[in-house]
């Protein structure tokens, strides 16, 4: 990519007078952890290549509140869904593309019910979107060729949403194999991170969820293991590295995988 | 007549118990809190039919599925026949449909493969169930009880089907010993003359042998023992039913329409907490008003004993069949935690029961044992490994769902007693000062964008 790009935010969309066609809601994650910030750009650089006109909230968002929620907090999540959705209307926002699935889930069926009413999309819909109406090509640069690739469904996606196919037919696009683990899914298992279990140990028990879901990727054999959320990420990343399996076992996600394909890194 | 006396007595009674531990069941779901699931009946009518009468996620598993589908079948089907009975029991008829001709021996056939089929399927459950160790049948949650009741349920249906194909061979013998009879014009007893020619008897032929050493009225005396037997039977299972897991079989079709129609990653909202934030965050707001006098007393946040529960997921508890689908696709449980979805409802359900128990001791009125669901049968441990994945709701094959009861507990945890793991209260504090789950000032979440252009 030799132009330089610019991401704007709301308020600077808003200086010039003009509406974006998404909200790209970052998240936490997207925004302040290393690995999944790259993550990020890559959803920002595809979105960019598509002509997308977006626009993101910069230091205006604020945590959703999904894992305060799902902790039990339900005091400190409606304050966080609260203060967004004043955010949020004040900018008149209609729809938002996310980079996370708990994200992705909690603005589209718990905002609702205290005013956020938005069209939301998680990153893979909208680009699979993108891919549909032609304006993203994603040319096979041959990268993947034989390469033997296995989709992680984030539970939060999945069976929290029943979003199974956008995911996949995303990836489809790549010149690979894709390969389906044994529990996938509405069986899919989770990695472990959700319901806060992210932001603390484990209880007590034999094997730590994230082990047992490496281990079942790693018996297909893949070369990648494709995931579509920061959070799983992490946690498929911090498996591979148990196995020692990093050298060959590259843990990315979708978004990163097309920006690659499409050689916009 | 003194058969059929007895008869109307030992229904009247069977079908009396029954009613009045439905009543004590109803009493006990209507404990919970209110949750309006009126909304959207055609939908709902659709999930019942689907997941309910067409048994749509027992066959995620087909083997034991397409069993289950059998003796679900058989079990329907075969109320025909009971009607019958109950009818030639009242009246003292013998057969008395037997009037419908083709049908009837049509009817009666296939009965006698269905409880052929039932047989069968019991057999290899049970089996199963007692010599392969299949890890879901044997986790710590299954105690004493909760085997012996899978187990007598499955020991009682094979009798009942044993004695009905066996009614039916003494049956036969008895119709071929009547034609017989009139042919050679020999004189006929009245209690002979019932056994008229009705019905075929594709499968319980193969018991004759087992009874065609007897005499006529040895023959009529096993008949009417297999009769009695089982119905007996019969009545008995409908008033232990209730007792059981097996009351899924009723519960399964009210609990599936009323299940959650929402995406499943959705938690419901908790107005009472709307009230207050708007509160907390509307500047006009007086924070030295009075309350008012006429608010109803506030609802503790989150559940910590059944009856706060809302009366669906009282229903729930009812409702699971112990099957353990849930526990075996839960991530906490693989990994050797100590979280089962199964328990979760098999907890509130005793829980649910003790309550009602006691109301009863007490003249209808709970007098405190000091003891709460949480607690005393869930513990905390429990309810931190979750991970909100949903694949226990996912599982279940009657749509029962765990993961609420669970984050009702973990609120009133949290927004009660203000207890949760130290690292869990840490992330609280972040979100509350930073807008972020960890201790990153909110300023720098933009930052990302100046690194655009970095390779
Ligand atoms: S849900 Fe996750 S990524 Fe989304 S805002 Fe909250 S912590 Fe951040
Ligand atoms: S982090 Fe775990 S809970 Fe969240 S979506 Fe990924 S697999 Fe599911
Ligand atoms: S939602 Fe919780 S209880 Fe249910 S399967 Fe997932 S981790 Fe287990
Ligand atoms: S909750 Fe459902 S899946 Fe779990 S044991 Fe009960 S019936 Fe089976």
């Amino acid at each position: 990519m030799s132009q330089a790009i610019h991401v704007p935010t709301m308020a600077e969309m808003l200086a010039k007078g003009e509406t974006p066609e998404v909200l790209f809601w970052v998240g936490c994650s997207g925004s302040f952890d290393d690995r999944a910030k790259k993550i990020t750009k890559a959803i920002a650089k595809i979105l960019t290549h598509a002509g997308v006109k977006f626009a993101v909230l910069g230091a205006e968002e604020s945590c959703t509140g999904d894992p305060a929620k799902r902790a039990g907090n339900e005091f400190l999540y409606q304050m966080q869904a609260m203060q967004n959705i004043m955010v949020l209307n004040g900018y008149e926002i209609k729809n938002i593309v996310t980079g996370c699935p708990h994200c992705f889930n909690i603005m589209k069926n718990e905002y609702p019910e205290l005013g956020g009413n938005y069209e939301v999309q998680h990153h893979t819909q909208f680009i699979n979107q993108l891919i549909k109406d032609g304006r993203l090509q994603v040319k096979d640069g041959e990268i993947f060729k034989g390469k033997r690739i296995t989709f992680h469904d984030p539970c939060y996606l999945g069976r929290g949403n029943d979003v199974y196919e956008a995911p996949r037919s995303v990836l489809q696009q790549l010149d690979a194999e894709l390969v389906e683990m044994r529990r996938c899914k509405k069986q899919g298992l989770c990695c472990g991170a959700g319901g806060a279990q992210m932001f603390k140990e484990a209880e007590p028990g034999n094997k730590e969820v994230n082990i047992e879901r490496t281990e079942e990727a790693l018996e297909v054999k893949p070369n990648v293991i494709a995931t579509g959320c920061p959070f799983c990420n992490t946690m498929m990343t911090d498996g591979v590295k148990n196995f020692e399996k990093e050298g060959s076992v590259e843990v990315k996600d979708i978004a990163e995988l097309i920006a690659e394909a499409a050689d916009l890194l | 007549m003194l058969e059929q006396i007895a008869f109307a007595l030992v229904f009247i009674a069977g079908v009396s118990l029954f009613a009045l531990r439905i009543k004590a069941i109803r009493r006990n779901i209507l404990l919970g809190r209110d949750d309006d699931r009126s909304d959207n009946s055609s939908a709902r009518w659709k999930t019942m039919a689907l997941v309910a009468l067409g048994q749509s996620k027992m066959v995620v598993r087909p083997v034991a599925g397409i069993m289950h589908i059998l003796i679900y079948l058989g079990f329907v089907i075969i109320n025909i026949e009971v009607l019958e009975i109950i009818i030639d029991g009242v009246t003292g008829h013998h057969r008395i449909f037997a009037g419908i001709g083709g049908l009837y021996d049509f009817l009666i056939g296939s009965f006698e493969i269905l409880a052929l089929g039932v047989l069968v399927s019991c057999v290899v459950f049970l089996a199963r169930r007692n010599m392969l160790r299949i890890k879901r049948f044997h986790s710590a949650e299954m105690t004493k009880w909760p085997k012996s009741d899978a187990n007598i349920i499955l020991i009682v249906e094979i009798l009942l089907m044993f004695a009905f194909l066996s009614m039916n061979a003494c049956d036969a013998l008895l119709q071929g010993a009547l034609v017989q009879a009139q042919a050679e014009g020999a004189e006929i007893s009245e209690k002979l003359s019932h056994y008229a020619q009705a019905g075929s008897f594709p499968i319980s032929q193969f018991l004759n042998p087992l009874y065609e050493g007897l005499s006529v009225s040895g023959l009529i005396m096993m008949e009417r023992f297999m009769w009695w037997f089982h119905i007996v039977g019969i009545l008995g299972f409908l008033v232990y039913v209730p007792y059981s897991k097996h009351f899924h079989i009723f519960l399964a079709f009210p609990n599936t329409y009323y299940s959650n129609l929402n995406p499943k990653g959705g938690f419901n909202n908790m107005e009472a907490v709307t009230k207050e934030v708007q509160l907390m965050m509307d500047p006009s707001a007086d924070p030295y008003a009075a309350p008012d006098p006429n608010a109803a007393p506030p609802a503790k946040f989150g559940a910590k004993d059944a009856n706060d529960l809302t009366w669906k997921q009282l229903m729930d508890s009812y409702s699971c069949t112990e099957c353990g689908r849930c526990t075996s696709q839960c991530p906490a449980n693989q990994t050797g935690k100590l979280l089962s979805p199964r328990k979760i409802m098999m907890d509130t359900r005793d829980r649910i029961e003790e309550i009602g128990k006691n109301m009863d001791k007490n003249k209808g009125t709970f007098q405190d044992d000091g003891k709460t669901l949480l607690g005393d049968y869930i513990s905390e441990e429990e309810l931190w490994a979750c991970t909100s994945c949903n694949a226990c709701v996912e599982a279940c094959p009657v749509n029962i769902d765990p993961l609420g009861i669970i984050v009702d507990l973990r609120r009133y945890l949290i927004m009660e007693e203000s207890k949760s793991p130290e690292s869990i209260t840490a992330m609280f504090n972040n979100i509350e000062n930073n807008g972020a789950p960890w201790a990153f000032p909110a300023s720098d979440r933009g930052k990302w964008t100046e690194e655009m252009n970095e390779a």
